[in-house]
């Protein structure tokens, strides 16, 4: 059994979708996530392993790399389609329950900003580690967020931005999430933020990279 | 007038303009309204950031036009006025540049190829549709930048140059890794750039945006290892934005971008401007020291 899952990781790491996919080159003609997915759970691996033993581990190391810029956007965008694929035949033991995730994330680009390539990266890096993501979408309002914050018990909420003008609504975002939801946590990306915005702003939290906002979120519900 | 090519073959360095983006915003644009309706609704305004450049000493000002492909357009319900807001915007800097050039400004769709967002023809389409309109509005070269794809950059100009009678030039944005080396966002590096951009028929090469001029002298560095004639242009950022009292500003000063033209000439850069956060102050400096060297 853990031969298939490291085998499984190994295809997520290295964004191997199917069989028929030609990426990456060598690993051309082997089976990828979508038939090694079907073959664990045929063999009666249960998918709570296949998914925290295999997918979660192959996301890691391809966010960790990422972060390193040992990769970059291609490589872990193949990642994720490859881990997406899993993904489908896992869904109906999510649907049942038997497959429990970490918890809950909130994700939009805000008002005034309709980048999305940042905002659906950091997604697909979280959904991959084990958590529900609620993607709201870009030019995302604070009514919006705060809406989804009071539907979501407990979530945690991510706002992204792409553009110096519009990062600057990060901090009515927030505001209007705490006053509306105290204690409810906020956490900041995009290409002109800092850790130092995140701070002025009254965030919680601030990453550089899609893998550093996996490991703040795994460790509030470690 | 010739060609902005001929003239840096002869030896020429040239003064490119400064930001638009940030300009605008400067203006009034709000964040989620669309830039390139200014081109119908506030021409006068567009005109006098095209104008101040001008006024600077800039040889050439590129075009409000940054977002004009009909994927960047639709989300503003604009997808069917492509030909239109393009030519609206080379009109106005046309107007401004009088025997000056006139870059038309082509950026990123936001599309990514390899993810299926997009397929190849759909992408050489939308550029198509915009360059048409940019040379329609006068543009003497087709300003394709903030480029991290190379397919992406390769089918904009193939586009441009396979449908426009314009010069095609390609600039692309390269960071720092954690490693010291300059890639893209989609992990291109200057080198692996030249020879691509070269063959799909770009006339000049380059980098824009960015953390600031001191980055590009290294890019243009690398660029020059690999090819000693391609011209290269560089814009470039006034430095990395920092958040002050609840608005963004860009750091450097004129000054401060204006003390390392002179090292990014040497380097082997052609023609030079700024991109996010500079100013005509920025480009008057800028001219300065071309004019003294």
């Amino acid at each position: 059994m853990s031969e298939l899952l490291s085998k499984i990781a190994e295809c997520i790491e290295f964004g191997k979708i199917n069989k028929a996919a030609p990426y990456p080159p060598q690993m051309k003609g082997q089976d990828g996530a979508d038939e090694l997915t079907r073959q664990a759970l045929d063999e009666g691996i249960h998918a709570q392993d296949i998914l925290s033993k295999s997918l979660m581990i192959g996301m890691e190391k391809v966010g960790i790399k990422f972060r390193e810029n040992k990769v970059f956007v291609p490589q872990v965008l193949m990642s994720a389609k490859a881990m997406n694929t899993a993904m489908v035949h896992l869904k109906p033991f999510f649907l049942s329950g038997e497959v429990k995730q970490k918890g809950k994330f909130i994700i939009g680009t805000v008002e005034g900003d309709l980048h999305d390539i940042g905002k659906n990266l950091v997604s697909m890096m979280v959904e991959g580690n084990g958590w529900e993501v609620i993607d709201l979408g870009t030019d995302v309002k604070a009514d919006q967020f705060v809406a989804a914050v009071k539907e979501h018990e407990n979530a945690f909420v991510g706002l992204s931005a792409l553009l110096t003008t519009t990062m600057v609504n990060m901090e009515k975002i927030t505001k209007a999430i705490k006053e509306a939801v105290p204690g409810a946590k906020v956490a900041v990306g995009g290409a002109p933020v800092t850790n130092d915005f995140c701070k002025k702003i009254g965030a919680d939290a601030y990453s550089p990279d899609p893998q550093g906002l996996v490991e703040y979120l795994n460790a509030q519900v470690a | 007038m010739g060609r902005i090519i001929d003239l840096v073959n002869k030896g020429k360095t040239l003064v490119s303009d400064g930001a638009w983006g940030t300009f605008l915003q400067k203006k009034g644009l709000q964040p989620g309204e669309c830039p390139e309706l200014w081109n119908i609704t506030k021409p006068n305004e567009v005109f006098e950031i095209a104008r101040s450049y001008m006024e600077a000493g800039a040889d050439m000002i590129e075009t409000n036009s940054f977002g004009g492909t009909r994927f960047k357009l639709e989300k503003y319900g604009l997808g069917d006025r492509v030909f239109e807001l393009n030519k609206a915007a080379a009109e106005i800097s046309r107007k401004a540049a009088g025997n000056k050039f006139v870059l038309g400004s082509v950026g990123p769709t936001g599309k990514i190829l390899m993810m299926g967002d997009v397929t190849e023809e759909e992408l050489y389409d939308a550029f198509k549709e915009q360059c048409l309109g940019l040379e329609a509005g006068g543009a003497d070269a087709i300003m394709i930048e903030t480029m991290t794809d190379l397919d992406e950059a390769r089918l904009a100009i193939q586009a441009a140059k396979e449908n426009t009678k314009c010069e095609v030039f390609c600039t692309m944005t390269f960071e720092k890794t954690v490693a010291g080396e300059f890639r893209s966002m989609m992990g291109i590096s200057p080198t692996e750039m030249v020879n691509t951009l070269i063959d799909a028929g770009a006339e000049l090469l380059g980098a824009n945006c960015g953390n600031g001029i001191e980055n590009m002298i290294g890019i243009v560095e690398e660029i020059r290892k690999v090819n000693s004639d391609i011209p290269v242009l560089v814009h470039a950022n006034a430095g990395m934005p920092i958040y002050q009292d609840g608005e963004t500003v860009f750091p450097e000063t004129p000054e401060e971008m204006a003390s390392r033209v002179k090292e990014i000439m040497v380097a082997g850069a052609n023609i030079i401007g700024g991109c996010c956060g500079t100013t005509p102050g920025h480009i008057c400096k800028v001219r300065e020291v071309v004019d003294s060297e």
